[in-house]
């Protein structure tokens, strides 16, 4: 049931951006910058954490997953250390995922070259 | 002698025709699998041309049709007076880098996916002028090096709009002069049956109606084609039957939709005669390039591989070469700028061997 | 109209073009996106439920969750598959956080060639950079106004 919910939500998310992509003129890179923004702002409202419950990795993986995260280390870091919080969450939140694509893809440079498309 | 009159608002027309030499194309893969591939000089299938970074293919592609246009018309490296080059990166850095190693006077130029027009422009105009006897004009594209520099890295996952063209990997150069080759060199001609000759040409203006979408270029440079055309009609006093075709540089399905339409509400219907390079080079359906190739090695090797050969085996008895290019950078573009077009008009004609008859030359 | 006209009303030629352009067919593209986003969640959720039954807490499942994708797409990166996803997938291959991935990996191959510091370093972010900036950015900006909501509350 969990690979269901998984696959229809996060199908959905991608499905509507689809529709953002071809009926504007948003490229890409503005569509990921609104994607992690409205994370953030619908994790702050609330809705984001029931929806993850619902979905799983259908609502985690998701770039609105990323402003979810964010938003929730965001939050725990002020409950914690107050003022200090709002600039050690966000990095502290987002720390594996950045660190990972920058690791990774530094090694990637160093093995692979880049190919012609087809 | 007056080397040419000049006619109307903008166009020249030579006194004495100005001669093609020799012409030679170098592609990549994709173009060596579209509907020209046997016409070009040579299709490598290696997309780094043997180097090691995108811009270095570049350079060594349109050097190795540089040399082989200059090799063609059987001439030695040395006996280029000068060349006109351009191609499409920032600072023009293919044509330095590439042409520089031929040690030859050189002028870059930018003119977009038009800088064919506006080499063969300028060369003829020195060669009217009897600035030089061998002028070698060139330019080049490649896929990989405009990706990067206007768009995106090329492993990154973007899907293209069904509007935007490809850009051609490959290079066309051509060997210009004020008469025809000697008949010791005629077997690098591409026909026994005569020459092709430029007689006139017209300049292009910048045109911009103001529209801002990149992956749109055939909407950007349709008006410029457009605009150029009909001044070129208008200045020599022809009618599009004039011409046995009227071929464009890069504007692909949308952009030649538009420009026979824009045409038709001048009062000309160029639909008969049109042709666009980027819809010769590939097939779009099977090669999935949407609406066409572009660049400036499209014109450029779809002239010298396509064109040239049919204007001086007489198939085609007159032409107009129109290159079409869009005026952007990354900075005009980010910065909200529209998108504007330019195209050059070049007047290319069938001449008889020996040459004796028309245009007024008889005095070899 | 004619060009003089068009050039004087550029919505109208803007309308125009837009009219004469083709465009992919929406209903199609949703479905591919539909597909491949999905099927990337479901990915994602195996690896949670596999971290889950290895004994690991709700958090650090979805630390490996988006570890192992990205991972994945960096290397699909560097093995000219994702860009074959990408097109083929549209937003369902941009969405995930393996489009993030993608953005960062292609960088990073391409630019190479110009250098370590000035190459791979200064543009490694160029596409996925603005995503970090606003994402601070914004969590930041409702974090002052939490912040202060939660200052209000235990002072009254």
């Amino acid at each position: 049931m969990d690979y269901l919910n998984a696959f229809w939500v996060g199908g959905v998310i991608c499905a509507l951006v689809q529709i953002l992509l071809d009926k504007t003129k948003l490229l890409p890179g503005r569509v990921m910058v609104l994607l992690v923004c409205s994370g953030v702002v619908l994790s702050a409202a609330g809705i984001y954490q029931p929806l993850t419950e619902y979905a799983g990795a259908g609502a985690s993986v998701p770039l609105l997953g990323f402003g979810n995260i964010l938003w929730t280390g965001m939050k725990k870091a002020i409950d914690q250390d107050g003022l200090l919080g709002l600039f050690t969450g966000g990095f502290t939140a987002c720390a594996a995922g950045v660190s990972a694509a920058l690791i990774f893809s530094y090694l990637a440079s160093l093995i692979f070259r880049p190919k012609m498309k087809e | 002698m007056n080397p040419g009159n000049v006619l109307g608002s903008s166009s020249i027309s030579f006194s004495r025709p100005v001669y093609i030499e020799s012409a030679a194309s170098v592609v990549g893969k994709k173009e060596g699998e579209g509907p020209l591939k046997k016409k070009f000089d040579k299709i490598c299938r290696d997309p780094m041309f043997g180097m090691e970074t995108w811009e270095e293919a570049e350079s060594s592609l349109q050097k190795e049709t540089a040399s082989l246009a200059i090799q063609k018309a059987g001439l030695k490296i040395q006996d280029i007076r000068m060349v006109f080059a351009g191609d499409l990166l920032a600072q023009t850095i293919a044509s330095s880098f590439g042409i520089a190693d031929l040690g030859l006077p050189y002028y870059g130029l930018y003119g977009a996916c038009s800088t064919m027009g506006e080499a063969l422009s300028l060369g003829s105009m020195a060669v009217a002028a009897g600035y030089g006897e061998h002028i070698l004009c060139a330019t080049s594209s490649h896929f990989a090096t405009a990706e990067k520099e206007f768009r995106y890295p090329l492993s990154y996952g973007n899907q293209r709009p069904l509007s935007a063209t490809w850009t051609v990997t490959g290079s066309g150069a051509c060997v210009i002069g004020p008469r025809p080759p000697e008949e010791k060199r005629l077997s690098s001609i591409q026909s026994k049956d005569g020459f092709a000759v430029i007689t006139g040409i017209t300049t292009g203006r910048i045109v911009d109606f103001g529209l801002r979408d990149s992956l749109n270029m055939g909407g950007c440079m349709a008006p410029a084609a457009c605009d150029t055309i009909c001044r070129n009609l208008r200045d020599f006093c022809r009618t599009v039957s004039d011409y046995d075709l009227i071929i464009t540089g890069d504007l692909g399905e949308v952009g030649q939709k538009i420009l026979l339409d824009l045409l038709s509400r001048e009062g000309f219907d160029a639909a008969a005669v049109h042709q666009d390079c980027g819809l010769l080079i590939y097939d779009n359906k099977a090669q999935d390039t949407h609406s066409g190739g572009s660049g400036c090695g499209c014109s450029a090797a779809v002239l010298a591989a396509h064109i040239l050969p049919q204007v001086a085996s007489g198939n085609w008895k007159r032409v107009l070469f129109v290159p079409t290019g869009a005026m952007l950078s990354k900075v005009s573009y980010n910065e909200g700028a529209s998108v504007p077009g330019i195209a050059h008009g070049i007047v290319i004609e069938h001449a008889d061997f020996p040459c004796r008859k028309s245009n007024g030359c008889t005095d070899i | 109209m004619t060009s003089e006209e068009y050039q004087k009303n550029p919505k109208e030629y803007e309308q125009y073009v837009k009219s004469v352009t083709p465009s992919h067919s929406l209903a199609a593209n949703m479905a591919k996106a539909f597909l491949t986003g999905g099927l990337i969640c479901t990915a994602g959720q195996w690896i949670l439920n596999t971290a889950r039954e290895l004994g690991t807490d709700a958090e650090t499942a979805g630390s490996w969750c988006s570890l192992i994708l990205i991972f994945l797409s960096v290397l699909l990166t560097g093995l000219n598959i994702y860009p074959k996803i990408g097109k083929f997938g549209g937003a369902g291959g941009l969405v995930p956080i393996t489009g993030f991935a993608n953005s960062v990996a292609s960088s990073a191959i391409e630019f190479r060639s110009e250098g370590q510091i000035f190459g791979i370093g200064c543009k490694i972010f160029t596409i996925a950079g603005p995503v970090i900036l606003y994402g601070i950015l914004s969590s930041w900006g409702i974090g002052i106004i939490y912040y202060l909501f939660q200052f209000l509350e235990v002072t009254v």
